[in-house]
This record gives C-alpha cells, structure tokens and sequence, in this order.
C-alpha cells in the first residue's frame, strides 16, 4: 500500500496526530519560553545563579528522553501516562536552549552599548527593554529555533507513553512490521522539524543585529 | 555662583581583601579640581592612572567610596542617578552608539528619555547634527553600521549633548579614529568648545591632544592628580611625569 493512499484513506486520523504533535510542540515551547526567559534574563542580575540553573537544565537536557518520561510517569500529578507527563518532559527539555540563549543574547551586548546607555540615564528596564532585549533578540530565537526543532523529534517519542501525536504511526509500525505506516509518521515529523527550522531561522536572521 | 563641577577628596578603593577583588587598592585618591563653564579641563595620565575612573566616579557609573563631586552646586551622591545622567553629557572611545537605532533615534535618546515632545526632538536632532557636520537629510535614518568611524563618533558628541546638559564628559572620544580623522576632529572639536559653552572633562592620554583642547591640564598619576594647572604651568612644570609628557610631544 502506497504513502499517498493510505493518507487518503485515514485522512482524519493524519490530520487529528499532525494536530496532537503541534499541540504538545506548541504548549511546551511556550511554557518553556515563559519560564526560560524571565530566567535567562534573571542571570544576568545575578551572575551567581547562573551555574546553577544552567546545570540543573542541562541534566534535564541529558537525561534520554524516554528516561525523562520514565521518571515523569510515577510522579503525582505531573506524571501518569498522557500528554501532561509528555509536555512537561519537553518543557525540561527546551529550557536549557532557552535559559541559555537568553543569557548569552543579553550579557552578549556590545559593553560599550550598555556603559552609553547607563551614562545617558536609562533605568535598568529601560537598558533591557530598549536595549538588551532588542539587540539580544536574534539570540534568544536561535535557542527557541533549537527547543521547537528537538520538541519536534521528542515528542514523537511521547506516543511511546500515550501521549499521542506523530510517534504513534511510527510506534505502530515498528511493531507490525509496516513500512508504509513508520513513513506516515516520520515524513510529517521530519518536514515538521524542517519548516520549523527554516522559519525561525529566516524571522532570526531578521534580528540579527550583531552581525552587522 | 556654584561651579558647574566641583570635585573634592574623590577616591575609589576596590572592595575586599581578595586577589579578584583587587586587594583593596586605590583606583582613585584624593582627586579634587572644579571646573567653570566654557572651561575644559583634561585629564591626562597613563593608561591605569585612574583617568577613566574619574569620570566614571564623576556620574556614579562608579561609586565614589569617599569624597564628594557637586553638578551645578548639587551633591550628585544626592540625585536620582538616571537624573544625574541625564544632566551630564557622556562621550566614550568606543562611542556605543545603538546598533538597532538610526541616527536619528540615537541622538534624540535623552530628550525622549526626558519625555520632550517628538517635533522638539526632530528640531533639536537636525541641528544637532549640522552642529558636528553631518547632513541631517543624508544621516538622520542611517543606521549606525553605515557610517563611518569618525562619523559614528560624531553621532557620539552629538548624542552627548542632546539634551544641552551643562556638563561634558569625554573619555579618549578620538583615541580610536585613525590619525587624519583624529586631527580632523580634534579641529573641528576645538571649534566647538567655545561655541558651546559648556564645561567639560576630556580624558587622554595623548598630550597634544590635551594643549589643543584643554584649558587647563590635570595629570594623574597612580590615582592621584600629581598636577593642575593652566596651559603655561603645564609646560613650564618642573614636575618628572610632567616633563615625560612633554617629552613624548
């Protein structure tokens, strides 16, 4: 049985993963925007912290994904089999590109910038709001370039727990043995990987003032 | 009337006992020098001499650990630092003028900082930039990557005095222009002084730089001003560091 027609034969049902697979991409890279920013932008007040939180993400980045979500699973409330365990998974996981483009983006601005622009009298929002943040942009998307592009990989791997998306076609045929149906979710996930890549890198180019 | 910059026992010591910290030295010892309005006071010294920390002691981008510095008869240890800024012109080597911001944007930063309405801006931004030599209907919308190094530094002066502070603060503005450039500037600088009628603090190391621009001369010398003084004490000082500075003219 060909690609083609077996997408036109359960359409509804490629259409409904491609859906799931977006959504946990979607949620967990926004959560983890939400949270790996403010933080990002957090260690370049507090130089001391930033060891810290960088290492605790980069074990979280390390782990093996389906470790990540074997640990997930017998926790309360977070855990259990399902999308939550799963978006919290990609959540871990898309914080240490995050945090750390973030740092890198703001502390990377040119020094004598920022010793102008506090001599001219900005506040501290001011500089990061005028400034830091504008200049870091370019930066800060590389690391949501790179989470949104590894979300889409993980979470095919999140069928594996039940969370649905991509994974569960090509789950599904590993065990039957079924090539046709392994394509049908690892073709979509790929040019979903793809198209997110070459999105985000055209809006970061845009942004990139440093290298001008 | 109150001088518009009075420094007096100004010094900066590192903190901590520490090696990173710096042991505790001192930056800055026991500096003290006013300066008038349309005066110019250089400050030369070596590299390491505590030339930049003077200025950077001057609008608390450091903080004086003692001594005291008045803007205009005020305790600037007293005012808001953001208002303190604002009052003090700032120019620095490297200029740091804003990637992301035109010309244009760059210039009128203070005054929108300081809430002026944008035709005030645009009016004072125009004249700012025939004021140092640039075009405003060629320069105003470029960005600052497509000027060059002595145009980026005249967008820096400009800058500097956008919202007509009463105060100047220049750190080696010209040091990293190449010489004809430099020379260039310097005349055109030199032109300007006296047409502002501010009073400034200019910063470096190279001594014609300083009898072309300063009125009077300041030396510093391992964080002490080991001399001050009019043009002709300054050539006539028996002083070694001095004479050294004299030498190297």
């Amino acid at each position: 049985m060909s690609l083609l027609s077996f997408y036109a034969r359960n359409s509804q049902e490629v259409l409904g993963l491609v859906g799931q697979h977006l959504y946990l991409v979607a949620i967990s890279t926004g959560t983890a925007i939400v949270i790996g920013v403010p933080l990002g932008i957090l260690l370049t007040r507090r130089p001391a912290w930033r060891g810290p939180v960088l290492g605790v993400a980069n074990v979280f980045q390390t782990v093996p994904s389906l470790a990540l979500f074997g640990f997930l699973i017998p926790l309360p409330f977070i855990g259990g089999i399902g999308a939550t365990t799963a978006i919290v998974a990609l959540v871990l996981y898309a914080l240490l590109p995050i945090i750390r483009n973030t740092y890198e983006g703001v502390a990377g601005v040119d020094p004598a910038v920022r010793e102008a622009a506090r001599g001219m009298g900005m506040t501290d929002r001011q500089l990061l709001t005028q400034v830091e943040l504008p200049l870091g942009f370019g930066v800060i998307l590389a690391g949501v370039r790179v989470a949104t592009v590894v979300s889409v990989g993980t979470a095919t791997i999140a069928a594996a727990i039940g969370a649905g998306g991509l994974g569960v076609y090509i789950f599904r045929g590993v065990a039957v043995v079924d090539d046709t149906l392994i394509l049908a979710g690892a073709l979509p996930a790929a040019l979903m990987a793809l198209g997110a890549d070459a999105l985000l890198g055209v809006a970061e180019r845009r942004f990139a003032w440093r290298a001008r | 009337m109150s001088p518009a910059l009075e420094v007096r026992g100004l010094g900066y010591r590192l903190p901590g006992k520490g090696k990173e910290t710096g042991n505790g030295r001192f930056l800055v010892r026991d500096v003290s020098f006013t300066v008038g309005v349309g005066e110019t006071l250089v400050l030369l010294g070596r590299s390491g001499s505590g030339k930049t920390t003077t200025l950077k002691l001057i609008n608390r981008l450091l903080e004086p650990t003692s001594g005291e510095v008045q803007v205009a008869g005020e305790r600037a240890a007293d005012l808001p630092v953001t208002r303190l800024r604002r009052r003090i012109g700032y120019v620095i080597q490297d200029v740091g003028l804003f990637p992301h911001f035109t010309v244009e944007r760059n210039v009128g930063l203070v005054p929108r900082l300081d809430g002026w309405p944008p035709a005030r801006i645009d009016a004072r931004v125009g004249e700012l930039l025939t004021l140092v030599g640039l075009d405003p209907d060629t320069f105003a919308k470029r960005y600052p990557h497509e000027l060059s190094g002595g145009q980026r530094q005249r967008v820096g002066v400009a800058r500097a005095l956008a919202a007509d502070p009463p105060l100047l603060l220049l750190d080696e503005p010209f040091g990293a222009l190449d010489p004809i450039t430099r020379v260039e500037l310097q005349r055109e600088f030199a032109a300007l002084e006296g047409r502002l009628g501010k009073a400034m603090v200019f910063v470096t190391h190279d001594v014609r730089e300083g009898l072309l621009l300063g009125t009077r001369i300041g030396l510093m010398l391992e964080g002490r001003l080991a001399f001050l003084g009019t043009q002709d004490e300054f050539r006539r000082s028996e002083h070694p560091e001095v004479r050294k500075f004299m030498e190297a003219a």
